[in-house]
């Protein structure tokens, strides 16, 4: 683990350095240090609580919401440490959007639903924000599914569709990276299957992180894979290879079923 | 075992049996009391009950007209007052104050107006400002009646935004949103429909209110649009008339009476309409 990717000349969209997590006075995350490549999955797996979820909820400050979570160490986006106490909130998580496990259309059209968070940063005429709009939802493979009713609630949708349109809406403001904390656990094979073929196609704009409690989705659309447990980055390295041969012993154990 | 099962099964006819009876007892109360007021208030509800004010003691006609008007003044005014007051406060509550101090002060006093007796209500008011200005008005009927309706507003919206999910709040927080377009454009919206129900079922409390108006806005003979003046109003009305030894104004009684009752009726079907229609948007 001594050697990051961004000294092996891969660009890091993400560096994390030393990075501690608190609950109160658990510990959730110890001295995670590691890099997201930039227009690359990069998958977090490992057994529940092992961290995966805390440490995605770090890269966009989530965890500020709450009072008595906190984050130590560096997390480098754009030159800037986001751990910075003085570092704007708003900017950084419209810069580096999240999807969560549960999807969560607002309670407004489909249309307003991506409208409503491009509106925060940008001014956009009618034309434009209709093209926007239509942009997000083709990005997000939705389009041809709901063109004609972008006026009805988003709520109205199934469930793979409003996960879907909770991507588009994250999409739509054109972030730097994209958070996935275990997009398909809700839905069913076949919309599952749809996320995962989306998030092959939207690796080439953005940086994806994506947590997962599926090892063969980790397999299937990641580049890169950590394989965290009690807050501890045990092994980091090139999907294939994390799969294939495994360096340590309990990355071996909880990729092949035999623990977790 | 077949004992057991024969007992629980007398249990059992017995406790259907004894909410049966007890649904009736309720249900019988309300409908002898709506029925009363239909068959007593419903042929005083003639054109000049609308249109005429209130007679002189003894003589014969006359309407509601002033009273109708009072009331209609001075709840709109405290729904308008209110409302605003009540959904901030309720957010603040909910969405910013959360555990701190100044929200559980602010909980607890909202607590206690909730079930303060609105009659101390309206000798507070009285002693507040009819005392210092002199004399009795519409405005102060509705300050009166405003310190009822916004605890009301407030428990409401803050138990509705209570019941909106962390995940999306957090979903909203995670596109950039500030902390205010989180509350009024995702949170609130999501619950739209309950803060609606709540704010319909304030003016239906107010509506019928007496004690407050007795010392504020106590009672017109005339009509007047006037709020500076002591206006008339369908409770304090009621509560004049139906103690009178006239026949004619117990008859305005009942027909007001019966007015109240279709309006708060028909404020609470609407509060269903709404809920149901805006939770499932």
């Amino acid at each position: 683990m001594s050697e990051f990717l961004s000294d092996q000349g891969i660009n890091a969209a993400l560096k994390v350095r030393n990075l501690d997590f608190y609950y109160g006075d658990f510990k959730g995350l110890k001295s995670v240090s590691m890099d997201i490549a930039e227009k690359k999955v990069t998958a977090f797996i490992g057994p529940s609580g092992c961290g995966k979820s805390t440490l995605l909820r770090t890269f966009n400050r989530m965890y500020d919401l709450y009072p008595g979570q906190r984050a130590e160490g560096e997390i480098i986006f754009h030159g800037a440490n986001t751990l910075d106490k003085g570092y704007d909130l708003n900017l950084l998580r419209a810069r580096v959007g999240m999807v969560f496990q549960k999807p969560t259309p607002f309670p407004m059209s489909i249309y307003e639903n991506i409208a409503f968070g491009v509106r925060l940063y940008e001014n956009l005429s009618r034309a434009d924000m209709d093209n926007r709009v239509q942009w997000a939802l083709e990005q997000a493979a939705l389009w041809t599914e709901v063109k004609d009713k972008l006026h009805q609630s988003g709520l109205s949708l199934s469930g793979g569709q409003q996960q879907r349109l909770c991507i588009a809406r994250g999409v739509a403001v054109k972030p730097d990276v994209l958070l996935l904390d275990e997009p398909t656990s809700a839905l069913d094979p076949i919309s599952t299957a749809k996320i995962e073929e989306l998030v092959f196609e939207l690796k080439s704009s953005y940086t994806i992180a994506i947590v997962t409690h599926n090892m063969q989705q980790a397999a299937r659309v990641s580049d890169y894979t950590a394989y965290m447990y009690l807050g501890e980055l045990m092994e980091f390295g090139v999907t294939d290879e994390l799969f294939m041969k495994p360096k340590r012993k309990e990355t071996e154990d909880y990729i092949t079923g035999r623990f977790g | 075992m077949d004992a057991r099962y024969q007992r629980r099964k007398f249990v059992n006819g017995l406790s259907t049996a004894l909410s049966g009876i007890a649904v009736a007892i309720g249900v019988a109360g309300l409908v002898w009391i709506l029925a009363t007021l239909f068959i007593k208030g419903l042929p005083a509800m003639n054109w000049a009950f609308f249109t005429e004010s209130t007679p002189a003691p003894g003589s014969e006609g006359g309407g509601m007209a002033n009273a109708i008007v009072g009331s209609l003044l001075i709840v709109g005014l405290t729904t308008v007052v209110s409302t605003p007051i009540g959904i901030l406060a309720g957010i603040y509550l909910a969405e910013f104050g959360d555990r701190s101090r100044v929200a559980s002060i602010t909980r607890f006093v909202t607590d206690i107006m909730l079930s303060a007796p609105s009659i101390v209500i309206g000798l507070f008011v009285y002693a507040l400002f009819v005392t210092t200005t002199k004399h009795f008005s519409g405005w102060t009927g509705s300050v009166a009646l405003s310190l009822i309706a916004v605890p009301v507003v407030v428990r409401t919206t803050e138990n509705m935004l209570k019941l909106v999910p962390g995940s999306l709040r957090e979903a909203a927080f995670a596109l950039g949103m500030p902390r205010w377009r989180v509350s009024l454009d995702v949170c609130l919206r999501a619950v739209q429909g309950g803060v609606i129900t709540g704010i319909l079922l304030a003016v239906a409390r107010i509506a019928g209110e007496t004690a407050p108006l007795l010392f504020t806005a106590l009672n017109n003979q005339f009509f007047t649009w006037n709020m500076n003046e002591p206006m008339a109003n369908l409770p304090v009305t009621i509560f004049n008339f139906a103690m009178s030894p006239y026949e004619n104004w117990q008859n305005l009684a009942w027909g007001a009476s019966a007015l109240i009752a279709i309006l708060v009726l028909l404020l609470n079907v609407l509060a269903r309409v709404v809920f149901q229609s805006r939770s499932k948007s």
